[in-house]
């Protein structure tokens, strides 16, 4: 399998704005070995998604880049699916279609029947099988976020990216969708970096945690180690000291640089 | 029931209103307008027969009405091929809209008496000046709204044809031309309107049978019910037309 990381090498992007050149982010580094899930978390405006977008190559970096093998990426590629944070699926096709459209993208030298039989299993897997006849427009946002999560898994990508996906969510839908990206990742693993700023969700999913420190400018400020046993659950962290210890290095971490970005402001 | 009745009731006496006061203005302030009943009892022919041919310029008002919505269709169609590719090049790329916005703002109020002369220069020949008047005068609802569909289409959508890497054609195919359908259709439904209110002046210049034709002929030949008679015509199949379009876009959107 893949040996070698996804490296984030000494990456800036710069946008032009009306008001002058605007430094969203200066110099972030960041290695992540395959099959690790990574969350990125920061204050919301400090450039995470923006680093989640230049990895996507929907973005381009001002300077440095995104090495994968030892190539440079450019552009958009199959080996890296995305989830967004609204579902975006189509909303003129079928859940089967949308779904079944990334497949053939995927997929292409499949014959038709396989590419479907594919699609169905990865909507099956996430459990939106039964509403694959249905429009995006008919389905609850949780059933909606599911399906976007199969089209994501049926590309069969190397790279998972997540971009706040679980945030339109209500509390409920999101610990169960929460629980089907780990049972999904352990059933086929990959890497993954989720953006969050969800705390409690990047300490119960990810094996490493990137923190960032406030726009503009931002860089890594804090690499923790999530040091919690998989498999994980709900209950059992809370009867675990280290999560708690975990939780509130990160908590101080935030508050201390809220603190910060609140004294610059002012 | 009983409130759509109220309704109609309500639409009825509203044109019974608008008929009194036509016949005040007849018989009162303007001697050479035509009663309503005068007209009534000058058209019956026509309205009664309508699907007779006597002469060239001598038919029954459907009958005009068919040769006008002919032209129109093709007109309009003219229009639709030439305006919705070009909605959609002026949606996707920055450089053309920056390059031929401006020509297409300039030549959009041109009026089609101002075309039409054009055209027979261009053409020699009455029916392709019509046509040509039609498509130049209707085509830019066509063009603008196709263009800004294309400029609203949702981020997220072209996004995920990026991620996915969908070639050109499927790009246009899965995503842009679903997104802008609505766009479109509005834009269509405009168009439509646009290129009916031309066909009248089309037809008066270039004297061919149809009902802008038969009201001109008929203002020549002093006959001024007909002059009636052509415009409530013209104005009933225009309200069919947008009325038929209306439908077609409001199911669409409920696809």
């Amino acid at each position: 399998m893949y040996t070698r990381p996804l490296e984030i090498s000494s990456l800036s992007k710069v946008f032009e704005t009306p008001a002058g050149r605007f430094t969203a982010i200066k110099d972030f580094n960041a290695r992540i070995a395959p099959d690790e899930f990574v969350a990125l978390l920061g204050h919301s405006g400090c450039g995470k998604s923006t680093v989640l977008a230049i990895v996507a190559g929907l973005q381009e970096a001002t300077l440095g880049g995104v090495i994968i093998d030892g190539t440079e990426i450019s552009g958009p590629g199959l080996d890296r699916a995305l989830v967004f944070q609204s579902p975006s699926l189509l909303p003129w096709m079928s859940a089967l279609d949308n779904v079944l459209l990334a497949v053939r993208q995927s997929h292409p030298k499949l014959p038709l029947s396989a590419q479907r039989d594919l699609a169905v299993r990865y909507l099956n897997l996430v459990g939106a099988g039964e509403y694959m006849r249905q429009m995006p427009a008919e389905l609850s946002q949780g059933t909606q976020q599911r399906v976007a999560i199969a089209r994501a898994f049926s590309q069969e990508p190397r790279f998972l990216l997540l971009d706040e996906p679980f945030g339109m969510l209500d509390s409920m839908t999101r610990a169960d969708l929460q629980d089907l990206l780990l049972r999904l990742w352990r059933q086929s693993p990959k890497t993954v970096l989720l953006v969050t700023h969800d705390v409690d969700e990047a300490l119960y999913l990810c094996d490493r945690i990137i923190l960032m420190t406030d726009g503009p400018e931002a860089r890594v400020g804090m690499d923790l180690r999530v040091t919690l046993a998989r498999p994980r659950s709900r209950q059992g962290l809370l009867d675990d000291p280290e999560y708690f210890r975990l939780r509130g290095v990160v908590f101080k971490y935030l508050e201390l640089h809220s603190r910060q970005f609140r004294k610059e402001a002012a | 029931m009983k409130s759509r009745l109220v309704a109609m009731s309500y639409s009825l006496v509203g044109v019974l209103l608008v008929c009194g006061v036509w016949a005040l203005l007849s018989s009162v302030v303007a001697p050479d307008l035509p009663s309503p009943l005068k007209t009534w009892e000058e058209s019956r022919l026509y309205i009664l027969s309508p699907w007779e041919k006597r002469g060239e310029m001598d038919q029954g008002i459907l009958r005009m009405a068919a040769y006008s919505l002919v032209r129109v269709a093709k007109g309009f169609l003219l229009a639709i091929m030439i305006g919705a590719p070009l909605g959609f090049l002026l949606g996707s790329s920055p450089v053309f809209h920056r390059m031929f916005d401006p020509t297409i703002q300039v030549l959009r109020p041109i009026s089609p008496l101002a075309w039409l002369p054009l055209g027979l220069i261009l053409f020699r020949q009455s029916e392709p000046a019509a046509l040509f008047t039609i498509a130049l005068c209707s085509m830019w609802p066509t063009v603008i709204n196709t263009a800004s569909g294309v400029r609203s289409i949702p981020q997220d959508y072209l996004n995920v044809a990026r991620v996915l890497r969908l070639s050109r054609w499927k790009k246009f195919t899965n995503v842009w031309l679903p997104a802008t359908l609505p766009y479109l259709f509005t834009g269509f439904r405009l168009s439509l309107g646009i290129a009916w209110l031309v066909i009248v002046a089309a037809e008066m210049l270039t004297g061919t049978p149809g009902v802008g034709g038969f009201l001109w002929q008929e203002y020549n030949s002093l006959i001024y019910s007909h002059i009636l008679l052509c415009i409530l015509t013209i104005g009933i199949v225009g309200f069919v037309l947008d009325r038929l379009m209306g439908m077609a876009e409001a199911r669409l959107r409920s696809v």
